[in-house]
């Protein structure tokens, strides 16, 4: 147990010190925007990114991976708040974890494996956008002034170029340290945090939400806990395997949703609303050299110090530095390679990818626009694999008896095809049709075979099917070459 | 099959006796002899990029960064590795065996050995290792995970090799020791070496028997033994004992105690450990 102590929290603790208190000077204007992106006080985003930061680092499944509020879950909950309140959130951020939890147990995290690199790049640039899209509000409108702009420019400069000067000091937060010295100083008129809403002034407290517990209230909250359910395990699984590239070791994908259902249950209970793995934070935590779950508790636990202890100073804060903050993590989560290769990759893929963005960008629910990424992936592979069928024909020098060969996959997809290739206008007295290097998907490749036979019957031709068993033997649902290397070489063979 | 004989190479001032160690029970027990070095994860980086900051293309750069930094490290590491491991088989070429088996694997040595379990029937293993190696009285952060989990005889060496002349088994009267009488009286590793057995306990009649038939089972196996029950703290009086008679080899039974008590109390194995000053040959 030692071991695993030393490993798992000791092994790397100036990193992780290091490392979890720059992510926790980033996580306070994200967790302050993505409140006011769900409509919020910035308290409940707060008191959000501590609770589940905490306790993922405890019952989290992949170490260094920071979890906390996010723009993906926030804007899920938008309607949500609008229409009935905060202590409805709450509620359902509890239920969520609960679903959660049960995606953990059932071990639903396999489920990743449909869901294609096209659908992935999709969600991490639409999430991009989107993070971008919500800071428009602040610099457009009445807000489009031209201090907040200078303000917005000063900041964006400082972020982007401060790292050339040093790098021994998170550029994020001397933009905000200096713009707010600058605001105050100069005492400029521009909207501050405080203006947002309530900041915390004290520990987390327990309160159950105070909702009315009937079935009218599960109805309510029922559809905002599924989606987030959703949402906030396939971040949390994507931004997991991120990291295990990055590091070069293995995670426990099905611990890690129990972890994030834990920690979800106990922000709605703390005051805090659901949330979940942070890809552009967590990449942060390991450039920043954290490794192990100390550099997630760290950022927790000093957010909550900062934010309770200086909570005054936070409250002053340029709206304009928090603005240029988020459009840098928005700039970093934006894949823009996939923009590159927009050129290069196939179109299915292409197509996938940018569906994918679009429906989330105009309905601002990840979930749907993965569930289209997923379907049109799937709909994609079909029309491909559909295509690889060849039905050849030979005749005998009797010139009464045809011989087909069927080489292939014969599926939903291309049951049409197949019944295709067989001439039916031909008046035969014998049709001998060779099915042992097809392959039999399901029972609409079957019934089109039988279609064939009856077709072939009604002209009066007599019919030989050979090979059927080899054929039908991918019928059966859990066909697997993985233990029959032999099965290899004829599935392969067309 | 648990056939061979592994013996855990690393850089530690252990390694020679490690090997010679190795060699000597491969001959003794005419097994396969087979040397192992583990490549264990580096520590983490040092990585002093505190800009907070991720740019355009940051993941796919630091994927990069941070291979890349691996990649460079462990080229090293696999060269040393087979450097150590070549020099292991020179050293255990020299006592006249020639079916040697080198391995190098990934991974942690816990895991790996785990993995090799089946294949092997004794491990031959260093108190220390290369980072602990100046840390008198303390030993090695893998030998206690070892002993635990391996379900094979596990020989400590230390520094130096001697054919060993005495051989003590300590003792207690308990399931594991009779087992080790056993085990000791079946296997050719020992034949032909005086065995001395040694009871840390006060002279009662059950002690006495306890002693005398397990003096019997080894006497039927062939071996020259001494018993002697003696009074006092285990540790103390074995230490004591083994000094005395200038015993060579120290052979023991694992945590036959429980977990809670070792854990409360302390193990009087892994005390044996620290303590001997003389290898020690570990049974389960």
């Amino acid at each position: 147990m030692m071991n695993h102590l030393r490993q798992h929290w000791l092994s790397n603790i100036r990193g992780d010190v290091l490392a979890g208190s720059v992510v926790a000077l980033a996580l306070i204007p994200e967790a302050i925007a993505f409140s006011i992106i769900a409509g919020v006080d910035p308290k409940v985003g707060l008191y959000a990114s501590f609770c589940i930061a905490f306790v993922t680092a405890f019952t989290g499944g992949r170490p260094a991976m920071i979890s906390a509020a996010t723009g993906a879950m926030a804007l899920l909950m938008v309607t949500l708040v609008k229409d009935h309140g905060l202590q409805y959130l709450l509620a359902a951020s509890v239920l969520c974890g609960v679903f959660q939890i049960i995606a953990g147990i059932f071990k639903l995290g396999g489920l990743m494996r449909f869901v294609s690199r096209s659908v992935v790049t999709g969600f991490v640039n639409a999430l991009a956008i989107l993070i971008f899209l919500a800071q428009l509000p602040e610099i457009t409108g009445a807000n489009a002034t031209v201090t907040v702009y200078i303000l917005l420019g000063a900041g964006l400069g400082i972020i982007y170029l401060f790292p050339y000067i040093t790098r021994a000091v998170p550029s994020p937060l001397v933009c905000i340290v200096s713009l707010t010295i600058i605001a105050i100083y100069f005492g400029i008129d521009v909207r501050t945090v405080g203006d947002m809403g309530e900041l915390p002034d004290s520990l987390p407290i327990f309160l159950i939400p105070d909702i009315p517990l009937n079935f009218e209230t599960l109805t309510i909250i029922f559809p905002y806990s599924i989606t987030m359910a959703a949402v906030g395990l396939l971040e949390s699984m994507m931004t997991a395997t991120i990291l295990d590239d990055l590091t070069d070791t293995p995670s426990n994908k099905n611990r890690e949703c129990v972890g994030q259902g834990t920690a979800n249950i106990a922000s709605g209970f703390l005051g805090g609303m659901a949330g979940c793995a942070m890809i552009g934070q967590s990449v942060i935590n390991v450039k920043s050299g954290g490794r192990t779950r100390l550099s997630t508790l760290i950022a927790g636990v000093f957010l909550l110090i900062l934010v309770v202890f200086l909570g005054d100073w936070v409250a002053q804060i340029p709206m304009a530095a928090l603005v240029a903050v988020m459009i840098m993590v928005s700039i970093g989560t934006f894949s823009w390679s996939s923009v590159v290769a927009l050129r290069s990759h196939p179109k299915s893929s292409s197509i996938v990818m940018l569906s994918t963005v679009a429906v989330v960008v105009v309905t601002h629910n990840l979930a749907l626009g993965v569930l289209l990424g997923v379907l049109l992936s799937a709909l994609f592979f079909a029309r491909k694999v559909g295509d690889i069928l060849y039905i050849g024909s030979s005749l005998d020098e009797s010139g009464q008896h045809r011989t087909y060969q069927v080489v292939g996959q014969v599926f939903f997809t291309s049951a049409e095809q197949f019944i295709e290739g067989f001439n039916f206008k031909e008046a035969m007295d014998k049709v001998t049709i060779d099915l042992h290097r097809a392959h039999f998907w399901d029972i609409t490749a079957i019934s089109s075979l039988d279609k064939v036979v009856l077709k072939f019957r009604r002209d009066g031709t007599n019919v030989e099917l050979t090979g059927l068993n080899e054929a039908s033997a991918t019928l059966v649902d859990r066909f697997a070459v993985h233990d029959k290397p032999e099965a290899i070489d004829q599935l392969m063979g067309h | 099959m648990r056939t061979k004989v592994i013996a855990c190479i690393d850089d530690s001032q252990y390694a020679q006796a490690i090997c010679d160690y190795a060699a000597w029970c491969a001959k003794q027990m005419h097994a396969p002899l087979s040397l192992l070095h583990v490549l264990g994860k580096v520590a983490h980086p040092s990585n002093a990029n505190l800009s907070g900051t991720i740019g355009l293309g940051s993941q796919e750069a630091l994927l990069e960064e941070l291979a890349g930094l691996d990649e460079r490290r462990n080229k090293i590491a696999l060269q040393q590795g087979k450097a150590m491991l070549q020099a292991a088989r020179e050293r255990v070429n020299r006592h006249g065996i020639t079916e040697i088996e080198s391995r190098q694997r990934h991974g942690g040595l816990l895991d790996t050995l785990k993995d090799l379990e089946e294949e092997t029937r004794m491990l031959v293993v260093g108190k220390r290792g290369a980072d602990t190696a100046s840390a008198h009285g303390h030993i090695g952060s893998h030998l206690e995970g070892i002993i635990r989990t391996m379900n094979c005889p596990v020989l400590i060496a230390q520094q130096s090799f001697t054919i060993p002349s005495q051989v003590m088994l300590a003792f207690d009267g308990s399931a594991t020791a009779f087992k080790c009488v056993d085990m000791i009286a079946t296997s050719p590793l020992l034949q032909g070496i005086p065995c001395h057995l040694v009871m840390a306990g006060n002279d009662t009649p059950d002690n006495q028997a306890a002693l005398a038939k397990a003096q019997a089972t080894l006497k039927a196996a062939g071996f020259n033994t001494h018993a002697a029950l003696v009074a006092g703290d285990a540790e103390k009086t074995l230490a004591d004992y083994q000094q005395q008679q200038s015993i060579d080899l120290l052979i023991m039974g694992a945590y036959g105690h429980s977990r809670i008590r070792h854990f409360i109390v302390g193990s009087t194995t892994t005390a044996m450990i620290r303590r001997t000053r003389v290898s020690l040959l570990v049974l389960r």
